[in-house]
């Protein structure tokens, strides 16, 4: 197992999150597929965001990065490296990161590449970046988490896979750093909840196995380690920040820790727009980074299926409030909404087309 | 014929087990008889399965069992009557004892569901009905419960309020037994409000998706006391079947096979219906359970549901039925579920369930096998 400590104190510099306009109630979906209405309802998921036709993980991550930087005040170019954690690339074959960076002015002097650990890949990225910064490799580094979630139509996973993206850079402790990663602490095992094949249009799921033996008990594991390292309690955490397949999943794993909803809800951001799988736990992060103050402590544990978990403790520094309203916050990229019905969300997805086209 | 005596019973807590497969289930069902006995040596082994060729790919189940459980290179095969296996293993062991040929005879039923998604195993829980005349035209085995449902409610005029009533006891007496699956209590109104699964069935009218193992020790009247100071004595017991194309019924508001295997069982044992303290019956729906009374002579046509509603076969009423919680709350690991219920109405009349525990001297448990297809009643006394 690694330290839990970096060897300098690695921070956020900046964050960003980028939110599709479109969405669409699960009532539709249901509707469209004859599921009864207490379907969702017991997804605690109201509606999720539609990616638009021209929108995909690159032109999302790059919304969010570019939020990121606003708020880090920092030169584009002094990023030294970048990286996306998607399960939705564009290419199999061909990185985004280095669309990303060439549209953000940061080639070529960079590190970079696409990670996939299902939902946890941006995750991973976070990690590697604190071990680069920390080894004083790079300066500034570029996490970016970005999916276009699919699902098979009628599936099940329909009610809740979305489309966002958060980003973040990170940074050395210091004068320009909002809040430091105190310690993390990661939980990994050979568990096949959740999967994709090679050229395989939608994943596949195995229902019930995808609850206890992989999320809970990867989160669990993950959080516990990292409190009984660092010596902390749930008590000592003012929020709670937990992967967010759906809206009911992280309010139960909360409860099996001993965290009470008031430190869930301000990071669970699921019931409004869905899972974005990279984007989950993060945009959760970014919403609770918009609302903490110095001082308080929160608990980050992004999963991914396969699987992964990461439990991060993070301290809110001096200087975060100044930096909420420079970039649209999640409240308010979560409220500017337009609805699309069944048809629309069909034909953005790509889940008709023309024929012969 | 030989006698033959419950020994031992052994059995796994019901549920959804991802760390634990169809041989270990067993071996832990198993092992917990075996210690009953002193872990005396037993000579055959019957086992009660349905779906480890459709769902597990796995055939040659006596052999594999009892090499797994350390039984020995024993006589061992696997007995199919769809959800009905385990009555039907039951029945079968009894007759391995009663020929005189083994003395002390193990049975056992197991059932791993979970690791498929549903859809897979509703397919091959299907499988019990008419593959060519059924099957093919797309019917589950819930739609043709549904129908069953419908039939009797509208024939005797039942409210869905008053249906309800079973699943609500169920999942009451279910709440007290550690090896059941759904151990919470519900309402007449969240079965009332509980997802469509095949109209007029709900969710809360059906057995849930469960892994579970049992085991029976089954010995001879030579041997048994040595085993034992508690042997319970299989009584009676008796089986038939039906068409099992559903079209060819005369009537499907009761089961014929449920009438001739009673008929049976209930000769063999010298007992009536009217003596039997305690019953364990086969309600995968809600309808099935109010038919097996009837069909069992406990009730009149159509008047169960009234009757379970005014506090009839309650505990502590005669007979108490299903205290376990039945198919609908302790579960239903399908070609378990019959050595299941012998195993928790040999407890009832020890009076060491762990449970609901109503005693008594006579007991019954009733199996069945497809849609009233293939039926065990098996009479056990104290």
């Amino acid at each position: 197992m690694k330290d839990v400590k970096p060897a300098r104190d690695v921070g956020i510099v900046g964050w960003g999150t980028y939110i599709p306009k479109f969405r669409i109630k699960c009532s539709k979906i249901g509707k469209t597929w004859g599921f009864p209405p207490e379907y969702h309802s017991g997804l605690i998921v109201l509606e999720k965001t539609v990616a638009n036709i021209d929108e995909d993980t690159i032109t999302m991550g790059w919304e969010a990065a570019k939020n990121a930087l606003v708020r880090a005040k920092i030169n584009p170019e002094e990023v030294e490296a970048i990286y996306v954690g998607t399960e939705s690339k564009p290419y199999a074959v061909k990185p985004s990161i280095t669309v990303i960076a060439e549209a953000l002015g940061i080639t070529p002097k960079i590190l970079g590449a696409d990670l996939e650990f299902a939902c946890r890949a941006a995750s991973e990225a976070l990690e590697a970046s604190i071990g680069l910064i920390s080894s004083g490799m790079i300066k500034y580094s570029l996490v970016i988490g970005s999916d276009t979630a699919q699902a098979s139509p009628g599936d099940v996973l329909e009610f809740t896979a979305s489309s966002g993206a958060a980003a973040f850079v990170l940074g050395s402790r210091g004068k320009n750093t909002v809040a430091y990663f105190e310690g993390s602490y990661s939980y990994i095992t050979d568990t096949p909840d959740f999967w994709r094949r090679q050229l395989a249009p939608y994943p596949m799921h195995g229902e019930q196995f995808t609850g206890d033996p992989a999320y809970f008990a990867h989160i669990v594991a993950a959080a516990k380690g990292l409190m009984e390292e660092l010596g902390l309690r749930p008590s000592d955490f003012d929020y709670a920040v937990f992967h967010q397949p759906n809206g009911r999943f992280p309010l139960k794993v909360g409860a099996k820790l001993g965290f009470p909803k008031e430190k869930i809800l301000p990071g669970l951001i699921t019931p409004m727009i869905g899972n974005t799988y990279n984007g989950s736990a993060l945009i959760g992060l970014c919403a609770v980074l918009e609302t903490a103050k110095p001082g308080q402590r929160i608990l980050l544990v992004p999963f991914g299926s396969g699987a992964g978990a990461d439990a991060y403790s993070i301290i809110v520094e001096e200087g975060i409030e100044e930096k909420v309203h420079l970039a649209p916050t999640v409240k308010e990229l979560v409220e500017d909404k337009i609805y699309v019905n069944y048809t629309h969300y069909a034909k953005f997805r790509g889940l008709i087309s023309k024929f012969g086209f | 014929m030989v006698r033959v005596y419950v020994v031992g019973v052994g059995l796994t807590k019901i549920g959804r087990f991802f760390n634990k497969g169809l041989r270990e289930l067993f071996a832990e069902a198993a092992l917990k008889a075996l210690d009953e006995i002193g872990n005396e040596t037993v000579q055959a082994l019957v086992v009660g399965n349905m779906m480890s060729s459709s769902l597990g790919e796995q055939d040659n189940l006596g052999a594999l069992l009892a090499d797994y459980a350390g039984l020995g290179k024993i006589p061992a095969f696997k007995v199919e009557a769809a959800c009905g296996s385990g009555g039907v293993a039951v029945y079968t062991g009894y007759f391995l004892v009663a020929s005189g040929m083994f003395d002390v005879v193990m049975v056992g039923g197991v059932e791993k569901q979970t690791e498929y998604p549903t859809r897979i195993v509703s397919k091959a829980l299907a499988q019990a009905a008419d593959a060519e005349y059924e099957l093919f035209h797309g019917i589950s085995f819930t739609g043709l419960n549904a129908l069953v449902m419908r039939m009797y409610m509208n024939e005797y005029n039942i409210s869905r309020d008053e249906m309800s009533i079973w699943p609500v006891l169920m999942h009451k007496n279910a709440v007290k037994n550690p090896y059941a699956q759904l151990r919470f209590e519900i309402t007449k109104e969240q079965v009332a409000k509980s997802m469509v699964v095949a109209d007029p069935i709900r969710l809360l009218d059906s057995s849930p998706i469960g892994d579970g193992a049992a085991a029976l020790i089954l010995a001879s009247e030579k041997v048994a006391k040595k085993l034992t100071d508690t042997p319970v004595e299989i009584a009676g017991l008796g089986m038939a079947t039906d068409h099992i194309y559903v079209a060819y019924r005369e009537n499907l508001l009761s089961f014929e096979a449920t009438i001739l295997a009673a008929k049976k069982a209930y000769g063999m044992a010298r007992v009536e219906p009217k003596n039997v303290d305690v019953a364990e019956v086969h309600d995968a729906f809600t309808v099935l359970g109010f038919m097996n009374l009837e069909d069992l002579g406990f009730s009149e046509r159509g008047k169960t549901p009234k009757l379970m509603n005014e506090g009839r076969f309650w505990p502590g009423d005669k007979p108490a039925i299903n205290p376990s919680g039945g198919l609908k709350a302790r579960g239903h690991p399908v070609g378990a579920t019959g050595v299941y219920q012998v195993a928790e109405v040999v407890m009832q009349l020890r009076g060491d369930f762990p449970g609901v525990n109503v005693g008594g001297d006579i007991g019954l448990a009733q199996s069945i096998g497809g849609l009233g297809t293939t039926v065990t009643v098996i009479i056990l006394k104290r």
